[in-house]
């Protein structure tokens, strides 16, 4: 366990890397930072000090190296627009974030699970057609329409809810329910088809044979096995909970990630890029070594070490 | 007794009510005097397991791949016995032994894909003896493993029936596995049983043409070297079944009556029921 413990890592390390030296270079060779931040009509001698200041007039492979000789020490550089730590800057953003990806995160368990649950083992009922109509809809409609569509009704026409900003404390549940919806309907597909996989096993109707009440055939014989497959998605949710509201966090102006990095992104503030690409890619990666955990502790044929003598 | 959808299983799946809330049953099956057929769930809930048992035919898929063996057969003991605990464990072990696996106590912490088929099999009739059933239904119990394990698996079958008094119906399509181990065989076709005899009477004196059909197909161990006769023709869909008798496209002794109505079973000698009008 704790030699398959050790590998994950590194790998998980090996990913990191690879993403932070992808990102590296696209963003050097993708335009040019001085010009973003000081426009394209700045006096020639203000751009070659920013340059200058920046590193950025050495060779890539020498700012490329002196990168990730710095990162490896824990400094991952400054922000370009205003001085400060850029690993500093994103983390201030990160509660902001997670104060709405984290309840949208329980509301798409809440919902989408037990959907997806119900709508299979009431299959082909009028329930089951409505919840998978309503799911198709879920996560076929984008996220920016549906957030539009209810800044719409209960901001404009009802007026209950403010439609941006962080500054009351209603202003979160705009952006909660619209994430958690299109998150819910995936998850309740996905569910509905892992669970109608696992009734339709020989076992199932085996534990029935046994004269076992249905609902403890579903509970203890469906369920555990049914999560399995579901526990691939929910893994990658969790993965999304840092960086998976760019889109909505801009709509509803909301002060957190993905504001930062889109407004970084386009400014070419390349160490905040940097920085926000590399929490990305850490808790997309943790996310996955806590699933492949998660997958040994559901499914025993997985475990590994275990007694294989037939 | 019959060939691959022919309806073996269906009949007593549909028995017990293990069709799901879709299919429709119809006739009756009475468990003295009860009719089964449109009991209540929690009645037929009382009937499985505990009056009549079943096995499959994929003894491996019919174990629950996420939990142990043990857990497994102490939940059968828990809702028929009402053991629990260290009582449960013991009985646990104790079938465990009856269906001959060794180191039981070792086996009962282990999970269904770390033993073999034939093994996985035991433990779905120790299983099945937890509810100390009166009856019990082996559906192919032997079809998904080899020879030699298949052999053991029915040799165990008949010591527990011979021990226990339990009643056993087995399901095949093996006439040789059906001829050694049941006293009685009903001949299925069609979702229909065509022939109801004991077994010395079906072999030796069949009288259904669909049955006599199957005993001619069958090479003899000595004797001369002879051509196998074949029925002609294929079975019917169950979608789009004749009229008449279902056997009657390929039956050699068809007349015209055969193909206005299904022949219902009748008693051509003392013991032995013909679904037939020429037998």
């Amino acid at each position: 366990m704790l030699r398959y413990l050790a590998g994950r890592l590194l790998r998980a390390v090996l990913t990191i890397f690879l993403v932070v030296t992808f990102a590296f270079f696209v963003l050097h060779l993708s335009g040019d930072p001085a010009m973003m931040i000081l426009s394209a009509d700045a006096p020639p001698e203000s751009i070659k000090a920013f340059r200058e200041a920046w590193g950025l007039d050495r060779p890539l492979w020498v700012q490329y190296a002196a990168y990730i000789v710095h990162a490896l020490q824990g400094d991952l550089g400054n922000s370009m627009r205003d001085g400060r730590p850029a690993m500093q800057l994103v983390l201030e953003r990160v509660p902001a974030t997670l104060a709405i990806t984290v309840p949208a995160f329980a509301l798409k368990l809440l919902i989408g699970i037990p959907a997806g649950i119900y709508a299979a083992l009431h299959r082909n009922s009028l329930a089951d057609r409505l919840t998978m109509m309503v799911s198709v809809a879920g996560f076929t409609v984008p996220s920016f329409v549906l957030a539009l569509v209810l800044v719409l009704v209960f901001s404009v026409q009802l007026g209950w809810l403010p439609s941006a900003g962080s500054d009351q404390s209603t202003s979160a549940i705009l952006p909660i329910v619209t994430l958690g919806v299109a998150g819910a309907a995936i998850l309740a597909r996905f569910t509905r088809s892992a669970m109608l996989e696992v009734l339709g096993q020989p076992y199932i109707r085996a534990a029935s044979a046994k004269g076992l009440q249905w609902r403890k055939v579903v509970v203890e014989h469906a369920l555990p096995n049914a999560a399995i497959p579901t526990t691939t998605i929910v893994g990658f949710m969790v993965g999304t909970l840092i960086a998976g509201a760019v889109v909505v966090e801009s709509v509803f102006a909301w002060p957190g990630i993905g504001r930062l990095l889109v407004s970084a992104v386009s400014n070419r503030d390349l160490a905040v890029v940097q920085a926000i690409l590399l929490l990305v890619a850490a808790t997309m990666v943790t996310a996955n070594i806590v699933v492949d955990i998660a997958y040994g502790w559901l499914d025993p044929r997985l475990r590994r070490g275990g007694k294989s003598d037939r | 007794m019959g060939e691959s959808g022919c309806g073996k299983s269906v009949t007593w799946l549909a028995a017990l009510g293990l069709l799901g809330s879709r299919a429709r049953i119809g006739g009756e099956v009475r468990l003295e005097g009860r009719d089964l057929v449109g009991a209540p769930v929690a009645e037929l809930e009382r009937v499985r397991g505990r009056r009549i048992a079943m096995i499959f035919q994929d003894p491996s898929s019919s174990l629950n791949p996420v939990h142990r063996i043990g857990r497994q057969l102490g939940e059968a003991l828990r809702l028929h016995r009402g053991l629990d605990g260290t009582a449960a464990e013991a009985e646990a072990r104790r079938l465990l032994d009856r269906v001959h696996i060794a180191d039981a106590q070792r086996r009962l912490g282990d999970y269904p894909h770390e033993l073999s088929g034939g093994m996985n099999q035991r433990v779905m009739i120790a299983m099945a003896l937890a509810g100390q059933p009166d009856l019990l239904v082996a559906d192919e119990p032997t079809t998904a493993l080899d020879a030699t394990v298949q052999a053991q698996i029915l040799e165990l079958l008949g010591e527990i029936r011979r021990d226990s008094g339990m009643a056993l119906v087995l399901i095949s399509h093996d006439l040789g596995v059906v001829a050694e181990n049941t006293d009685r065989v009903c001949v299925m076709y069609a979702g229909r049983v065509v022939e109801d005899a004991p077994i010395d009477t079906v072999f030796e004196a069949p009288a259904h043409p669909y049955t006599r059909g199957l005993l001619a197909a069958l090479p003899e161990l000595d004797g001369p070297r002879r051509v196998l006769t074949p029925i002609a023709g294929v079975v019917p869909d169950p979608w789009n079944l004749p009229t008449g008798c279902s056997f009657a496209p390929r039956c050699d002794r068809r007349i015209e009556a055969c193909e206005s109505a299904p022949p219902m079973p009748t008693e051509k000698a003392a013991d032995h029921r013909v679904a037939c009008i020429r037998a």
